[in-house]
């Protein structure tokens, strides 16, 4: 399969956005490029930019292997993702809106009930309730693949917590520092106005009962969250404080942060804390990152959680599947971005065809995250197809099957020197009072084994910077 | 029936707590088979109590107070009267469209061993309601009904390997067996008044209720074996125990907590009888 590539497109020809860049590639000094490799390197275990691996006895933080040639589009190329991505967040947002509200969907038959009202991320207590402004995924991360020159698909819409973006950031940041001279020679949106927008969008989401100037903090499982350094880089970024669940105090319905100089009442807080662990009253009993009543106040209005609870249930991988309907259903337009073309393994003829294919597909459980419990068929062994071939037979609703896509790649430095390597972008799009906004690009991670589509931090992959050229 | 409850959760802390945050689901509806004709909650000491309605409709009160609390009592007195419906459901603020409760919760997941079982039991019963009736019949035989006093529940899973379990447990086998054969089923906690002279009766008690396309939702207490007649009141009901338990707290500080449960639901006499 010859996937297309971010440099030379489909052959030999080199696309225009990367003729500075290839020129470069050319004109530096192998060692020099080892120099600036080692010392990309040297800035990220500087910064302690790390994360966890779940089930990894050797490590508990790991660094993300940054690549140093940046993946770079062009900017007619964002232009139309972008407008894309607004459509795909709004019609998110009015899908949440709906299916807590009127259910107009379910009633005109665009997805069926089922798999909203037996979803576990279909939060009850939600239902008819009004959130602040309503939005309810203020902080989305769209994963889209490219397959050729025109055409990117969203692979996954991440509307819970979606991290990575302070990779995105400090992308950006090591690479000013090594290669001024790229810098110099490229006209490259800036990408260092996140967190502005962030706090514009998290301070337009205050309930309408908080001061002009509305306390904000950062809601953290802990330390030991493979996140926790973003958490605390954001905090950081944004001016606000950074707490854990014991910092926080509810009574009466409000809620109060500890303070040296005693409670402050918090109107709008920027969870990174999933839904189940959020209030041992409501949710998980055993969760101890929780704040005891903080849903009780989320209701009462007296706080906004970003994202609200139970944006779950837009994201799942099965209703996914719908997510070109639902676009049109709710904003009237023709999706502008495409869907992976997917396979519904709860549809009887759908999983007979997956069961005959799995050697040829990409098979997902429809709540995993992360690229765990999933199987990519050509790359997996007789053994693997096996047990979820198993699977299937005896949970086909928990599955969705998908063909193998052809990502794009994008030159990255390996071994050998510079080689091919599949790549997608997870850009970052916020949903506010007063509208979207979105970054220009995101972050780019990088499959870096050779051949391999699985570009997870939590399984290998690694990340480049990415650059929309401004002209 | 004429039924008197009364009810007293008292907590005793060694080290006073600083905080005390609760979320009580001790107030019971009026439906067709049930009426409330008095009904108080009173904590014993001062506090903020709110009252709201949770996703099923249950009437839930926060309550708050600040310490030092060394000891925390809520009262719960009432008067229900009751009618015998065979243990059909109707009448109630149903706001949740039956299919969520189908879904598989944390205390009624299952193993290969309890779908087995459920499919055993209902096989050879024709209607969806005789297939209710023939798993109630086969939960009741497998499980030996436990009291409560001191222990908590396990789920579904661990519960019918054990055998024996308490009766929020034996509710939650039956849900995930109901479940596994395709019938929305919902925990229901509720008192049971010892007039009947159920082997499960005096008391708090808990048991399901399945949802049938001809009847609505139906109660089956499998620990007294029986649809729920009029000696059962009904106050909340969840996806499980967790979502409709009558207390969920937490506290700051209060170490050595030490509870005492007090509850006696019984056909009122004298002037109850009359009110």
């Amino acid at each position: 399969m010859v996937a297309f590539d971010e440099m030379t497109g489909s052959g030999a020809e080199l696309r225009s956005a990367y003729s500075a860049l290839d020129r470069w590639l050319k004109d530096t000094p192998a060692e020099t490029l080892a120099l600036r490799r080692s010392q990309a390197e040297l800035f990220f275990r500087r910064i302690g930019i790390t994360f966890a691996v779940y089930g990894d006895a050797e490590s508990t933080e790991r660094l993300i292997p940054f690549d140093i040639i940046p993946r770079v589009l062009t900017k007619p190329e964002w232009i139309k993702l972008e407008a894309g991505l607004r459509q795909r967040v709004t019609a998110l947002n009015m899908f949440l809106a709906d299916v807590y509200g009127p259910k107009e969907c379910l009633k005109a038959g665009i997805i069926p009930p089922d798999l909203v009202y037996r979803n576990a991320c279909y939060q009850l207590e939600m239902v008819d309730f009004k959130v602040p402004h309503g939005i309810y995924c203020h902080i989305a991360g769209i994963d889209v693949v490219r397959v050729d020159a025109d055409t990117f698909y969203v692979l996954e819409d991440n509307a819970r917590t979606p991290s990575g973006v302070s990779y995105m950031m400090e992308n950006r940041e090591v690479m000013l520092r090594l290669f001024p001279e790229l810098f110099a020679t490229h006209r490259i949106a800036p990408v260092d106005n996140y967190p502005d927008q962030l706090l514009a969008t998290l301070r337009s989401v205050a309930p309408r009962s908080a001061p002009s100037d509305p306390t904000i903090c950062l809601l953290t499982p802990g330390q030991y969250n493979s996140a926790f350094y973003e958490h605390s880089f954001l905090a950081d970024k944004l001016g606000v404080e950074l707490v854990e669940g014991s910092d926080l105090l509810v009574k009466d319905d409000v809620v109060y942060m500890r303070t040296t100089q005693g409670p402050k009442r918090v109107d709008v807080i920027y969870r990174r804390i999933d839904d189940d662990f959020l209030d041992p009253l409501v949710f998980r009993g055993d969760s101890v990152l929780g704040v005891p009543g903080i849903v009780g106040a989320y209701k009462a209005g007296n706080v906004t959680l970003a994202n609200a609870i139970g944006t779950g249930v837009s994201d799942d991988k099965a209703v996914y599947s719908y997510m070109p309907e639902i676009v049109k259903f709710f904003t009237g337009e023709e999706p502008i971005l495409k869907n992976v073309p997917t396979w519904r393994c709860r549809e009887p003829e759908a999983n007979a065809y997956v069961l005959d294919n799995l050697e040829n597909l990409v098979v997902k459980e429809v709540n995993g995250s992360g690229g765990y419990g999933m199987l990519v068929g050509p790359h997996a062994n007789k053994a693997q197809i096996e047990s979820f071939r198993h699977k299937l037979k005896a949970q086909p609703d928990g599955f969705i099957a998908q063909p193998t896509l052809a990502l794009s790649t994008c030159p990255t430095f390996v071994a050998s020197g510079v080689a091919p390597r599949h790549v997608d972008l997870r850009p970052y799009v916020l949903s506010g009072a007063n509208g979207i906004s979105c970054v220009p690009g995101g972050l780019t991670r990088v499959a870096l084994k050779e051949g391999s589509l699985v570009v997870n931090s939590s399984q290998g992959g690694g990340t480049k910077d990415t650059w929309v050229l401004d002209a | 029936m004429r039924i008197r409850i009364a009810h007293a959760i008292s907590y005793d802390y060694a080290e006073p707590a600083r905080h005390i945050t609760q979320v009580l689901r001790l107030t019971p509806r009026d439906h067709d088979g049930q009426h409330v004709m008095s009904w108080r909650i009173e904590p014993s000491i001062d506090g903020r109590l709110r009252a709201s309605r949770d996703a099923h409709g249950n009437i839930v009160h926060s309550f708050y107070a600040d310490g030092p609390i060394s000891s925390l009592a809520i009262r719960i007195e009432g008067v229900i009267e009751t009618i015998d419906l065979a243990g059909v459901v109707r009448g109630g603020l149903e706001q949740v469209p039956c299919e969520v409760y189908r879904r598989d919760t944390l205390l009624t997941g299952r193993d290969d061993a309890l779908c087995r079982f459920a499919a055993d039991a209902a096989a050879g019963a024709g209607t969806p309601l005789s297939q209710m009736h023939a798993l109630m019949a086969a939960v009741g035989e497998h499980m030996t009904c436990v009291e409560a006093s001191g222990r908590s529940g396990i789920g579904a899973t661990a519960a019918f390997a054990a055998g024996e379990a308490i009766a929020q447990d034996i509710a939650h086998v039956f849900m995930a067996g109901a479940r596994h054969l395709g019938m929305p089923a919902r925990y229901v906690s509720g008192y049971v008044a010892a007039a009947g002279g159920l082997p499960h009766g005096d008391g708090a008690h808990a048991w399901a209720e399945v949802h049938l396309d001809d009847y609505g939702w139906i109660g089956f207490d499998c620990a007294n074996g029986l649809c729920p007649i009029d000696t059962h009141v009904r106050v909340a009901v969840g996806l499980d125990y967790a979502d409709a338990a009558p207390v969920r707290g937490s506290r700051q500080g209060g170490e050595g907590e030490t509870l005492n449960v007090l509850v006696r639901a019984v056909a009122a006499e004298g002037r109850f009888a009359n009110q």
